[in-house]
């Protein structure tokens, strides 16, 4: 599974903002968050962990779990990608608009 | 040229939603005969690096509107929807698809308010579904998808 199709679940979104706002969390933490039964939450965790976008330290008996900042940087740099595409459609109007208003200005 | 007060900004309301707004130094007469102008949606609509054609463009409602994107590798990806409200020059009601994920139809309301000689374009999209929101994502390809992740930076930057 890619990180585009990771991060489309809700409940895999919801636990990456959880990672998000409040830093690392123990595996229990995160279970506690869900009314889904523990099994499930595990395999969203699992799938996080195999796309890179968390990462997990041992401390003690518990499983620490963490937003993986070098997956984050290469999404943030994909959303960055993305509003640059928005942008250009923008700019690109920008252009159209200022050669339009030159022409009414010819006109009158 | 854009000056800084032209940002861009992205927001998302709730799970269904996009806005988006802009301002765009001219009168909101000219931004919205330039938006709804068949001839002019080649020079801005499309990403830069593909070449966009107006299949249909019938601005009223009801009308039906269908641009493709013909990317230089031979590619192409085609958008359509129907007018609902046509309400110059403030207000702009259609529907949006992607064909590539037909059935997955968004609504988008633009509305334009003129300020000082400036216009404050602000666009509102309206999915189905989260799932559907989510599938845009998934695509990666969509405008959609880039709102979903300004929700992440946003996220990122608080952390």
């Amino acid at each position: 599974m890619d990180m585009f199709s990771a991060l489309a679940e809700p409940t895999r979104r919801n636990i990456l903002e959880m990672l998000a706002k409040n830093g690392p969390l123990s595996a229990t933490d995160i279970y506690d968050q869900f009314p889904a039964s523990h099994p499930a939450i595990s395999q969203h965790l699992k799938v996080l962990r195999e796309t890179n976008l968390v990462r997990v330290e041992k401390r003690a008996q518990q499983r620490m779990y963490s937003i993986n900042p070098e997956t984050m940087s290469e999404l943030e740099q994909w959303v960055k990608q993305m509003t640059q595409l928005w942008n250009e459609r923008f700019d690109a109007l920008d252009k159209v608009l200022e050669a339009e208003k030159k022409k009414l200005e010819q006109s009158q | 040229m854009t000056s800084s007060n032209n940002t861009l900004t992205l927001t998302l309301p709730s799970d269904r939603e996009i806005v988006i707004t802009r301002i765009f130094d001219a009168p909101r007469e000219l931004v919205f005969k330039v938006w709804t102008n068949p001839q002019l949606i080649p020079q801005w609509w499309g990403p830069k690096s593909s070449t966009t054609t107006v299949d249909k463009m019938d601005v009223r409602p009801g009308g039906v509107w269908r641009f493709v994107e013909h990317e230089p590798d031979g590619s192409e990806y085609a958008f359509n929807g129907v007018y609902h409200e046509i309400v110059p020059p403030e207000r702009i009601v259609s529907t949006f698809e992607y064909e590539g994920m037909p059935g997955h139809v968004s609504v988008e309301t633009v509305t334009f308010e003129e300020h000082e000689g400036k216009t404050k374009m602000t666009s509102h999209a309206l999915f189905q579904s989260i799932e559907d929101r989510d599938g845009i994502l998934k695509s990666g390809m969509e405008e959609g998808a880039a709102e979903t992740w300004s929700r992440f930076e946003e996220l990122l930057k608080s952390m």
